[in-house]
């Protein structure tokens, strides 16, 4: 795999779990106290750097042929998880994720929270709220980008990619002050899930013994392969939900 | 104490795993059987792909029946 495959699918992944990341910081900052928001943020964000920085080195020491085998099966998983949720979405058996709606349902319950101060910190609402939500979303991206560049033995490009994804994100959403509900995460979810799938398709079949024809190039067949079957998934899930519809339309209609 | 291991297993759980635990378990036995078929001289690449489209078709139909 490239050096571009590499920093696109870490830096979409990261992308997308830092809008949502950012939403509840958001609401944290603007329904309670800012102050204690940033700190939960930028603690957590510590935390992050650590778990990459400590297990980094470590997962580079590991056999290459083992650690495809464990990471291709764990992020083949991970894969399928946002491959399903995102056809789910796309053809209309599960809600679309609108930032919007979670800042609304995040700010209601932080002005609904009792006050509270523990040590530096003015509102620890606001600190656990802020550090929970960024070191939820955050673990993710740090798995990513670990077995990512592990695999490539470019853990520095991967963790760029996530530092470039966090900075953009943190920019524009110190600049617009709201939630970014105009990011087409659905889409961006879609594709992660496909990028996902397809290299733990790829690396997991290597670390348990198979040979790929035509070895690195094969990639270049599942990845569209992957994208091409979960599109025909939407579109068969979209027909029978309609078709679902239109007979409990009918039988709404009987008398 | 006993409360916090539970939750932190948990959330491992939640994390690994994820919403449907047959995805995870299809994905093992895949790897198992792919681990095994490679030790002989049949070409074993094939057995994922076609994992993956059995599992994720039929964990979206699983979802259409609830």
């Amino acid at each position: 795999m490239g050096s571009g495959a590499l920093f696109a699918a870490v830096f979409l992944a990261c992308l997308v779990e830092a809008v949502e990341a950012l939403t509840i910081v958001l609401a944290a900052g603007a329904g309670r106290d800012w102050r204690s928001a940033i700190t939960g943020a930028s603690t957590a964000l510590a935390v992050l750097a650590l778990i990459v920085a400590a297990l980094g080195p470590a997962l580079t020491a590991v056999p290459l042929g083992a650690l495809r085998l464990v990471v291709g099966g764990l992020l083949l998983i991970f894969g399928l998880q946002w491959l399903r949720k995102a056809i789910l979405r796309a053809g209309g058996l599960k809600a679309r994720h609108d930032e919007t709606a979670v800042y609304r349902t995040e700010l209601a319950a932080a002005q609904a929270a009792p006050p509270g101060n523990r040590g530096i910190i003015a509102d620890w609402y606001s600190f656990i709220l802020s550090f929970k939500g960024v070191l939820l979303e955050g673990l993710e991206v740090a798995f990513i980008a670990l077995t990512f560049g592990a695999n490539q033995r470019n853990i520095p490009l991967a963790a760029a990619a996530a530092v470039a994804a966090v900075i953009i994100v943190t920019v524009t959403g110190v600049a617009v002050r709201e939630p970014l509900a105009r990011v087409p995460e659905n889409t961006m979810k879609f594709a992660v899930g496909v990028m996902l799938t397809s290299f733990g398709v790829y690396w997991g079949a290597e670390g348990a013994g198979a040979s790929w024809p035509g070895g690195d190039t094969a990639l270049l067949v599942v990845v569209p392969a992957v994208a091409l079957f979960a599109l025909a998934l939407v579109v068969a899930l979209r027909l029978i939900t309609s078709s679902l519809r239109a007979s409990a339309t009918a039988q709404a209609g009987r008398p | 104490m006993t409360a916090r291991i539970i939750a932190l297993l948990r959330f491992c759980y939640d994390f690994v795993v994820g919403d449907d635990w047959r995805v995870a378990l299809g994905v093992v036995a895949a790897l198992a059987v792919t681990y095994g078929i490679s030790t002989t001289s049949i070409p074993a690449w094939w057995i994922l792909p076609a994992a993956v489209a059995i599992l994720l078709p039929v964990s979206l139909w699983r979802v259409t029946r609830l």
